[in-house]
């Protein structure tokens, strides 16, 4: 649907595109991480693409994450997630879905994270509706969105520790703030 | 006698206000639109007397938890029940407000009991206006029977007061 914008940030940005996909109608450019800013401005700002709206920002948590194995081939033949090409699998895809509503079209950018380094640039300033979208992408996958003007937990509280959406997070695991003091005793 | 009287004038007291609950409803999720068709005509919950929600705590005596309570509005349903002047009452409206229902996560607290006593526990995702009706007259029987947690309290605060004062005064 919206290939001639893959097609139009492959020539214009190269090597900085490491990969685009697409899937039932939605298309998708990995993009290297220094290179996110440039391109999003350019997104916004170029007559031919015009993405005016920010639709949504979120996380992938890729934790244990194999590709699904195509049908026909062999169990082992499953290759590893390596988009960066530095031999890791990255454990976080951030993703950030744009939209053009004088053209019509789509596009979702994702930069690849490594679990130690999950610092990103922030695209708050861009378009402001993703301030709060990165601040809840902040609180739950603990991104840290460089240059955001206001990073800070948006629904847990203060108290909170650890970021419950990964997938490492003990799924129940709760942390109170306030328990009834006579829940043993007397009552 | 004059314990007589005061046992029967408290059963009098405990009458009306049986008949006459005023709720502050803590509506958090979806269980408030089936709050809100108990309280419309239909069903009509103003056929037991407590059809009148008072939106401040400090003038209601029925506590009516109506959705999931989250771990973060934990402080906040701790202060509003304390706020209520006794005796008070609390009703937990759905599973998610008396178990947690579903949510067995890091946000849902396992029930509104975790920080405030409840009295009577409404199951259902949501319950049936039925129930909410036969809760409130289950809730009615305990006012009556001063049964209600706050009730048995004061009492036990009561009693508490009594031998400590026997104690100063031997």
């Amino acid at each position: 649907m919206s290939q001639k914008v893959l097609d139009a940030l492959k020539a214009k940005f190269g090597d900085a595109i490491i990969a685009t996909e697409s899937q039932h109608g939605d298309e998708v450019a990995l993009v290297k991480r220094e290179k996110l800013k440039d391109i999003a401005t350019w997104l916004r700002d170029d007559a031919a693409m015009a993405f005016d709206m920010p639709v949504f920002c979120t996380c992938i948590d890729l934790l244990d994450w194999r590709p699904v194995k195509a049908p026909g081939t062999a169990s082992s033949a499953r290759p590893a997630w390596d988009p960066t090409g530095d031999g890791k699998s990255p454990r976080f895809e951030v993703c950030w879905q744009l939209r053009s509503v004088p053209h019509r079209h789509r596009i979702r950018l994702k930069v690849a994270l490594h679990e130690n380094d999950v610092k990103v640039p922030s695209l708050a300033l861009l378009w402001l509706g993703f301030d709060w979208q990165e601040r809840e992408t902040f609180d739950m996958y603990g991104i840290d969105f460089q240059g955001h003007p206001d990073q800070r937990r948006i629904y847990l509280y203060d108290e909170f520790i650890g970021h419950p959406l990964r997938k490492d997070y003990p799924k129940e695991k709760r942390q109170p703030l306030v328990r009834r003091s006579d829940l043993v005793g007397d009552h | 006698m004059l314990e007589l009287v005061t046992t029967k004038l408290e059963d009098v007291a405990n009458w009306g206000r049986k008949f006459s609950l005023f709720s502050y409803p803590f509506v958090t999720a979806c269980c408030g639109m089936e709050f809100m068709s108990v309280a419309a005509p239909k069903y009509d919950i103003a056929r037991f007397g407590a059809e009148f929600p008072r939106f401040s705590p400090r003038q209601s005596d029925l506590l009516m938890i109506v959705g999931t309570i989250t771990e973060k509005q934990g402080p906040a349903l701790k202060r509003i029940y304390d706020q209520m002047a006794e005796p008070k009452w609390v009703i937990a409206f759905g599973v998610c407000a008396s178990t947690g229902g579903f949510y067995q996560n890091y946000h849902a607290m396992p029930g509104a009991d975790q920080v405030i006593p409840v009295d009577v526990y409404i199951p259902g995702c949501p319950p049936r206006p039925e129930q909410v009706l036969d809760a409130l007259i289950l809730l009615q029987d305990r006012v009556a029977r001063k049964d209600g947690h706050s009730q048995l309290r004061l009492k036990r605060e009561k009693i508490v007061l009594e031998q400590s004062r026997a104690l100063e005064d031997d």
